[in-house]
């Protein structure tokens, strides 16, 4: 039996490494939710079918880094996953048949006709919708702290459920909604596009005041996270996350007056990464927040270590053929239809 | 009342709903893709414009199937935390990595070629598109070894000790991925998804043959199908009878409850139908034919089979449902090697596209690998109670802190949405074998563009 716990923080590695599970899956199921989010607002059926398509070949993709992450919370922090997933009971649940609903319309709605495309194009909206304000709300439950009994939940079914977790759910849906915007903005052209920049426009609006929001009640229910970013040396040590924060939405608000494809998209994709680091390092080194840290959730280190070789190894390969697919789908994306 | 409901019953029928729902697309995807690359190899090796127009029908069936069976599998990798915490606490670090690499080495794979098969064909080479089709099968397969061995480890543990808090602690991977039961349950899993695929072509072809629509296409479709039945259903009887013996030596339990047997016996008869009563401890109105039983599970007539009252009442498996499952899946395992005799004997006799009975029975035939897959699945699992993993952690013990009514409501949400989903599909997947393979038709999916622009604008 091989581990490698002699020489390496086996927990810090694979913190890190579903760390970036995780938020690879909220940048690239993120803009295809928000292609959702966005889809019954869309001036015509044909711009809701490019939509459709610009996203079409990727969805299952994006939607395996969320397997991942639940998958690789299982295997590396177990004790994390048996505690997190009965507190979230409900909106996990809720979640998963939000994404049922959004996933079978791809197919569905390319195969129905007149009036029955209808119950798709919604299908695909509410559990778009549905999906991303559950995760929103994952995580407004989670950074005010989960109830721990021995090693099991130990709170109530709806602790996750207050004025914070709602707001949260509704940043996530707008957050979402600018990069389904910007990722429409920079794949198709005409109609579609201009209808897009409008709304990045007014999303760009509403992510900017909910991460203000979060970021000035954080600090507030939470006095550890008050220390942490308001005490000096650290204070200064993070200043450029907000910094960076703020000249991103300056500049995408300026990219998309003077008409630019790539890069709001781009941006927006930055803005999220900041507010994720920004997270995680106001929640370091808890896994389940504020009871179980990394080092008491981790798998055995010879689970850790079995896992990191596999994951060495495919992980590059999985990148590669990923960005393969989507330089094969490079490009604007058209209505028609692909059947 | 809603108090009242027991949740670990609840969890497990929640459970139970949502495999035997994901199952269903699996079986029938893991064959597809191989089927269809095996198609797309016929049309390029031999330019025969028919598997082409069979490979564009099949693939569209594949991606309304392969649809269903994603958002139902992202449900099953939550569902071991949000229902069985317990387990996941206890067993993640043996339990976990199997999944881990499951996803590691198969979903991605399969997410990402699967975008190529569908909308690729004016974006790739024919070569590359052959490719995709190929990756994609194979990711099917390798999806199916990692939940196989994890699922064979349930059934037979190993490789692992106990540690503090009951915590399970792998100390030798191999004996935990090649754990005794898995190289039987993957070959009969496998097999089984095969010959399930090829009912379903079969019934098609058949249907096209009967009302005498694209007779070309169907003969291609009902052709291979025959192929399968002829010679993978028998093989699949001795697979079946290689992992009967496995469990006999390692759950004897689960195999005394598919016969039935309540009290050991030399010379023991196999009960083709019966009632088995838990409570009175026997099967009653049982027809039996003697020795059989000793025959099959010892191969010797005179062989002991230990009956279910060797264990204590509390380690028995519900019998009636592992007794009657077990009749329904070989039942039909016998249906699909008849169909193999019948359509041996009619190609000799020339007569294997046009016999008329012959097609209607191929058309109810259908759905015969769902229901065995599915049958089968609730021999093996219900047949592994009262443990979750066999001999170690018990069902009762594994259940997460959830209350009972919670459960309920998610049931009856899953149950709604799953008919809803599964209607529309089944309707779907109908209209695409009614409309049938079309020989004018522009490239399925090319994703609205015919020549990709370059990138110009980035960054």
């Amino acid at each position: 039996m091989f581990s490698f716990a002699s020489f390496l923080n086996l927990p810090i590695v694979w913190f890190a490494l579903i760390a970036t599970a995780v938020l690879l899956y909220v940048l690239l199921d993120g803009f295809d939710l928000g292609v959702g989010i966005l889809f019954p607002f869309a001036p015509s059926d044909q711009c809701r079918d490019r939509m459709m398509n610009s996203i079409a070949p990727f969805w299952d993709g994006n939607e395996t880094w969320l397997v991942l992450g639940g998958g690789g919370l299982f295997a590396a922090f177990p004790l994390a996953y048996a505690v997190l997933m009965p507190a979230l009971y409900v909106p996990v649940i809720l979640m998963l048949l939000g994404l049922i609903f959004r996933g079978v319309a791809f197919e569905f709605r390319f195969k129905a006709t007149g009036k029955s495309m209808r119950v798709w194009d919604y299908s695909f909206h509410f559990g778009s919708l549905v999906a991303a304000f559950m995760q929103g709300m994952f995580l407004g439950g989670l950074v005010q702290g989960v109830q721990v009994d021995g090693r099991s939940f130990g709170g109530g079914a709806f602790d996750w459920l207050n004025a914070f977790s709602v707001m949260t759910g509704f940043a996530l849906v707008c957050g979402y909604g600018l990069l389904g915007a910007t990722w429409v903005v920079m794949k198709t052209d005409d109609t579609t596009q201009e209808w897009a920049r409008k709304c990045a426009k007014y999303l760009l609006f509403y992510v900017a005041l909910f991460m203000a929001l979060v970021s000035l009640i954080m600090p507030l229910i939470n006095g550890d996270v008050k220390t942490l970013w308001f005490s000096s040396p650290n204070f200064f040590l993070l200043l450029p996350i907000p910094l960076l924060t703020l000249a991103m939405f300056v500049t995408i608000w300026r990219d998309l007056r003077k008409k630019r494809e790539y890069r709001p998209f781009l941006l927006s994709v930055g803005l999220f990464l900041m507010g994720y680091i920004g997270l995680a390092v106001s929640l370091w080194p808890y896994v389940v927040p504020f009871e179980i840290t990394i080092w008491q959730a981790a798998a055995a280190p010879e689970s850790q270590s079995l896992l990191l070789v596999g994951t060495v190894l495919l992980l590059p390969v999985v990148l590669g053929y990923v960005g393969y697919s989507y330089y094969i789908f490079r490009g604007k994306a058209s209505h028609e239809t692909t059947y | 009342m809603l108090e009242n409901l027991d949740p670990v019953l609840l969890a497990r029928i929640q459970f139970t709903f949502t495999i035997a729902f994901h199952i269903i697309f699996p079986a029938f995807t893991i064959g597809l893709a191989s089927w269809l690359a095996v198609v797309e190899w016929r049309w390029l090796k031999t330019g025969n414009n028919v598997y082409q127009e069979v490979y564009r029908m099949w693939v569209k069936i594949f991606a309304v199937t392969f649809g269903m069976g994603v958002v139902s599998g992202v449900v099953m990798s939550f569902q071991f935390g949000t229902n069985w915490s317990i387990f996941s606490d206890k067993v993640g670090n043996i339990f976990g990595p199997l999944l881990g690499f499951e996803v590691l080495t198969a979903f991605f794979l399969e997410a990402s070629f699967l975008g190529i098969m569908l909308f690729g064909w004016n974006r790739v080479s024919r070569k590359m598109h052959f490719a995709s089709t190929i990756i994609v099968a194979s990711g099917t397969l390798i999806s199916a070894f990692w939940i196989l061995s994890a699922n064979s480890w349930m059934q037979t543990p190993q490789g692992f000790r106990l540690g503090e808090h009951g915590l399970l602690y792998p100390t030798n991977w191999l004996q935990i991925i090649f754990n005794p039961s898995f190289p039987y349950r993957f070959m009969h899993m496998v097999t089984a998804a095969y010959l399930t695929t090829a009912f379903v072509v079969a019934g098609v072809g058949a249907y096209y043959l009967w009302r005498k629509l694209h007779v070309s296409h169907a003969r291609v479709m009902f052709g291979m199908a025959m192929i399968m039945a002829i010679f993978v259903a028998p093989f699949q009887l001795v697979v079946g009878d290689l992992h009967g013996l496995n469990t006999l030596e390692h759950q004897p339990a689960k195999v005394s409850a598919m016969e039935g047997i309540w009290e050991t016996e030399r010379g023991a008869a196999l009960k083709l139908f019966g009632w088995p009563d838990q409570e009175e401890e026997k099967t009653k109105y049982a027809v039996e034919i003697p020795k059989l039983s000793s025959l099959i599970l010892t191969h010797d007539l005179d062989g002991e089979v230990k009956g279910l009252k060797e264990w204590p009442k509390e380690e028995r498996p519900p019998v009636a449902w592992v007794f009657w499952s077990f009749r329904i899946m070989v039942g039909v395992g016998l249906l699909m090697i008849l169909t193999g005799v019948f359509a041996a004997v009619l190609f000799f006799r020339k007569k294997l596209f046009d016999t008329r009975w012959f097609q209607l029975w191929c058309m109810a035939l259908t759905p015969a690998g769902f229901i065995a897959v599915i049958a089968g699945w609730f021999v093996t699992e219900i047949g592994r109670q009262p443990y979750v993993a066999y001999g170690v952690i018990r069902t009762a013990e594994s259940v997460s802190p959830v209350p009972g009514p919670h459960i309920a409501l998610s049931l009856l949400a899953f149950i709604v949405t799953y008919i809803f989903i599964f209607g529309a599909g089944s309707y779907y997947i109908l209209r695409l074998i009614a409309k049938g393979p079309s020989t004018e038709e522009k490239a399925y999916g090319d994703h609205g563009v015919d020549e990709p622009p370059l990138v110009t604008d980035m960054v």
